[in-house]
């Protein structure tokens, strides 16, 4: 029982590990090992790859409120998005003269519309510490902000879960809008550089797949200290009986923003990870049903176990891309039956019941992994 | 050039000498001379009479010859004087000047009208030519002058048109063109008119043109302005900025009072034609989200598949259709009355399906629910375009919802006035079936309090199957009144999942009015909202403001009260 609780468990253990040997691995593979050998990676798998691992960030960071505190948010993908633009933002104004109509300031969509001055949102975006610094801020103060009037107005379950999808949906209009001043429907694209670096040299394409292993693994660390802090059993106390917690004199609601809000951050530093590997950032990331699908990776891999979300991320993206590309028709069947299968028979998910199987197999007392998954109680 | 057409047509100019014989009779000085001119041409016509036996020469009147210089300008004038000349075949003429059928031959300025392919009468007397050369033949062309003079000749010509509906668009059509040249012919058609309507309309076009006409005494044109005034539509108030343009003093004044006034009674008739639209939306909010609220208020659970019930519901209407319109068109107008029983038996019976199969076995987990329907939801959408394919399918619009009337300065179409009766209706049976019988009892006791309800032997499992199905049934006859307003693609019910969501979340649930009143809300709030930010923006304002009033209302507009809730 107590074991579970330090800070590095034995699951964590072999997700830091594989993680390490990753880092490890896919630079040799992609840049040393020559084209031609059967363990060399090519430079769209390594870019897939990192993809991946974004997805993951962004799993983690929701099974966090989730898995742990109950919030079921469907708009996390928005996060992940702004995250995404402000990173995008800043490879736009990388480009400089590079662009179709060589404006040193202007990016090209701005020249397009005939806008004759870089709107006041984008002042700053050229220097990548301010950049950095919105990665973080931006996501984090509209979910401080959503989550301190939600919560303390008491919004809890689906209703929570509605409005967080619609406060992506809103996004994803505005977003649309050329008006909002960032490239509307088209979106923010044709990147070059990231710090000083071309996007497209292997070279760069296996950095960031390398750090976004370790964003990854970092990001791991810090959920799992708040979860195994006094602070997390405080989160778990509020999925599992909200009300209870708050008679006990807890705060429920400044639990929530504060853990809500890291959340958010942590989901568009994988945002901003995300932009440079895949080259594109549009509108489309904020739909409503990317955020469900990144639900589902975290009931998947099983929900409350954090190296779940991760494994589920990845499983679930990897099944994406290999159906999509060999049977398209039944990708959408496959996604769908996942999640009625998941819910119906794995509700703790792929590591949740493979650690219930091995606690049975040795007669240990189970794992302290959340025993149910009741409602957040309403 | 064809033999035989040119002794058809006969001499170079006959219609010269008729002109040229009434000038003969206005001036007498060169009487002489002409007479022995009139000689040369009676005898030439009596030639061409004998060889062509067909276009009268001496018949042709002056006037028409304006056709026949292939000149706009003449055209032009041509058709003034033919506008007010009485003769019989000015209309035919005109008409056919409009449809592009009017001829005339270049050599011996014949006019002619095509009847058909190869048939053609006399554009003077109407009787028929043959042996015409088409090909000889010269279009009299039109360009945008021309049209316009045409189009308000034809006007002047159907004042007097027996048809009263004839009268009415002539008179219309002069109010619009406020040309001077139809005055005197309005003023004729004012005096013989006993259709009150068409006189308004004939007085409100004589008013139009004496307000534009300067040679008008200035209290004439004070009433007219009056007049002009009180009809208050964008042709009344495009004639009056012209007038405030083009005058002073008091004139001008009254032209401008006027504008004023207009814009305002137009204003008011767009925010009335706004909140029309509003209703319209809401209805159709109403009855995609009424079945939700079913659900969610009894079993307290969202069902994420519930878009695809209305989409499998417009489905539905298609397929009906479609079996209609190969088996027996006959009975195409009635193919809505047959889809929306047939649309509520097929949701209703997936509906139950989904629950007895997938939700049963999630109760208490309210978000595991979310997820399983949304991969339903899913699985539905591919199922419908592995079948039907991606492309939108085609719905068409029974006859009684074709077309539209106007109430005042509100235009409405039939469709969307049906669908809002329709949207109604289905409040009102839903209402009944909860408020008046032991099903809808069992319900209300669900939603209130599940174990008490319980307790009290209500067979829960029961009910929930058959609010599921219920709440599904409804979605799927929204899915046929969609039909007629959306495209029918898989992806029709995305579009209104989320809307539906927002109003029951505004509205509230364990109260149907609390959709009802979210729904319209929502609906014309958004509506209204529209020409002053757009509708995307809009949209995002409703969004925002549900978000906001979620936090004060966590419960919504219409919540239910006691115990039960918060448990």
């Amino acid at each position: 029982m107590h074991t579970s609780y330090d800070l590095i468990d034995r699951r964590g253990m072999i997700m830091l590990a594989l993680l390490g040997l990753f880092v490890l691995i896919v630079p040799i593979c992609a840049l040393i090992v020559p084209k031609g050998s059967p363990f060399y990676i090519p430079p769209y798998l390594v870019a897939l790859l990192g993809k991946y691992l974004c997805y993951a960030l962004l799993a983690l960071s929701l099974d966090l409120v989730w898995g742990y505190c109950g919030i079921l948010s469907l708009g996390h993908g928005a996060f992940f998005a702004l995250g995404g633009y402000a990173m995008g933002m800043y490879l736009m104004r990388q480009i400089g003269t590079r662009g179709v109509y060589a404006n040193a300031e202007l990016p090209d969509f701005m020249v397009f519309l005939n806008w004759k001055e870089l709107p006041i949102t984008w002042y700053g975006f050229q220097h990548f510490p301010y950049a950095a610094l919105m990665i973080l801020a931006v996501p984090g103060l509209l979910a401080f902000v959503f989550g301190w009037f939600a919560f303390r107005s008491r919004v809890t379950g689906v209703y929570l879960s509605i409005i967080t999808q619609a406060m992506t949906y809103a996004l994803l209009l505005s977003f649309f809008r050329n008006d909002m001043g960032f490239g509307g429907n088209n979106g923010l694209t044709d990147f070059k550089d990231i710090l000083g670096y071309s996007v497209q040299s292997d070279q760069t394409r296996v950095s960031l797949c390398v750090v976004s292993a370790l964003a990854l693994a970092s990001g791991y660390l810090l959920a799992r200290a708040i979860v195994v802090s006094k602070f997390g059993k405080v989160l778990i106390a509020i999925r599992d009986a909200e009300s209870r917690t708050r008679f006990l004199g807890y705060r429920v609601e400044n639990f929530k923003v504060i853990v809500f809000t890291f959340s958010a951050i942590m989901a568009g530093v994988a945002g901003a990870l995300f932009v440079p590997q895949v080259g594109i950032i549009n509108p489309s990331e904020f739909a409503p049903a990317n955020s469900i699908e990144a639900v589902i990776w975290v009931a998947v891999g099983g929900r409350g176990t954090l190296v779940g979300a991760a494994l589920g991320a990845i499983v679930v993206s990897f099944g994406k891309t290999y159906f999509t590309g060999a049977l398209p028709e039944y990708w959408l069947f496959a996604l769908g039956a996942l999640f009625v299968i998941v819910t119906l028979f794995l509700p703790k998910g792929i590591i949740g019941t493979l650690s219930d199987f091995m606690a049975r197999q040795s007669a240990k007392p189970p794992t302290p992994s959340p025993k149910d998954m009741p409602a957040a109680a309403e | 050039m064809n033999k035989r057409l040119e002794l058809v047509s006969g001499e170079p100019s006959r219609n010269l000498p008729i002109s040229s014989h009434k000038t003969q009779f206005a001036t007498f000085s060169i009487f002489s001379e002409a007479l022995a001119f009139l000689a040369a041409l009676i005898v030439m016509s009596l030639v061409s009479l004998f060889l062509s036996g067909a276009v009268r020469a001496d018949e042709q009147d002056a006037f028409l010859s304006g056709f026949t210089t292939d000149k706009f300008a003449d055209t032009e004038k041509t058709i003034n004087t033919l506008a007010v000349s009485g003769l019989p075949m000015a209309a035919p003429i005109l008409e056919a000047l409009a449809g592009d059928r009017l001829l005339f031959d270049p050599e011996s300025k014949a006019l002619l009208i095509r009847k058909s392919e190869s048939q053609f009468i006399a554009a003077i007397d109407g009787h028929i030519e043959d042996a015409i050369e088409a090909d000889d033949l010269k279009k009299v062309r039109v360009n945008n002058a021309v049209r316009r003079a045409l189009d308000a000749a034809l006007g002047s010509l159907t004042l007097m048109s027996p048809d009263p509906a004839k009268r009415l668009a002539a008179a219309e059509s002069a109010y619009k063109s406020h040309d001077p040249a139809t005055l005197d012919l309005l003023q004729q058609a004012i005096e013989k008119e006993n259709d009150a309507k068409v006189k308004r309309m004939q007085l409100a076009a004589r008013a139009a043109i004496q307000a534009l006409d300067p040679q008008a005494s200035d209290s004439d044109r004070l009433s007219a302005i009056d007049l002009i005034k009180a009809r208050g539509d964008q042709d009344a108030l495009g004639l009056l900025s012209k007038l405030a343009a083009s005058s002073e003093g008091a004139m001008k004044a009254a032209a401008e009072s006027g504008i004023g006034s207009i814009r305002a009674t137009l204003a008011l008739w767009g925010n009335v034609q706004n909140i029309w639209y509003g209703l319209s939306l809401g209805s159709v909010l109403l009855l995609a989200a009424i079945g939700l609220a079913i659900t969610f208020g009894v079993m307290g659970i969202i069902n994420m598949a519930h878009g695809e019930m209305v989409m499998i519901g417009a489905y539905t209407t298609y397929v009906v259709q479609d079996l209609i319109r190969t088996k027996i068109p006959s009975l195409f107008d009635y193919s809505l009355l047959i889809a929306v029983p047939l649309a509520f038996v097929v949701t209703a019976i997936i509906g139950m399906l989904i629950e007895r199969v997938v939700i049963r076995y999630l109760y208490g987990r309210p978000l595991e629910t979310l997820l399983a329907t949304f991969g339903l939801s899913l699985v539905l959408q591919q199922a419908v375009r592995t079948i039907f394919g991606a492309n939108n399918r085609e719905v068409g619009a029974p006859s009684f919802m074709a077309g539209s009337f106007e109430l005042g300065g509100l235009v409405i179409t039939y469709g969307r006035m049906w669908i809002i009766i329709f949207a109604l209706m289905v409040f009102a049976i839903l209402q009944l079936v909860l408020r008046a019988t032991s099903f809808g009892l069992r319900m209300r006791a669900v939603t209130q309090n599940r174990k008490m309800a319980s307790a009290m032997g209500i067979d829960t499992n029961r009910i929930d199957a058959l609010a599921f199905a219920l709440g599904s049934g409804i979605a799927g006859m929204a899915g046929v009144a969609l039909s007629q307003i959306d495209n029918v693609s898989p992806n029709l019910g995305q579009s209104y999942i989320i809307d539906s969501f927002m109003v029951v979340v505004f509205g509230g649930v364990g109260n149907l009015w609390g959709t009802l009143v979210g729904a319209l809300t929502l609906g014309v709030a958004n509506k209204v909202l529209e020409p002053f930010i757009g509708a995307v923006l809009g949209k995002i304002v409703m969004l925002v403001f549900i978000i906001m009033f979620i936090q004060k209302r966590p419960r919504g507009l219409f919540a239910l009260k006691g115990r039960a809730v918060e448990a």
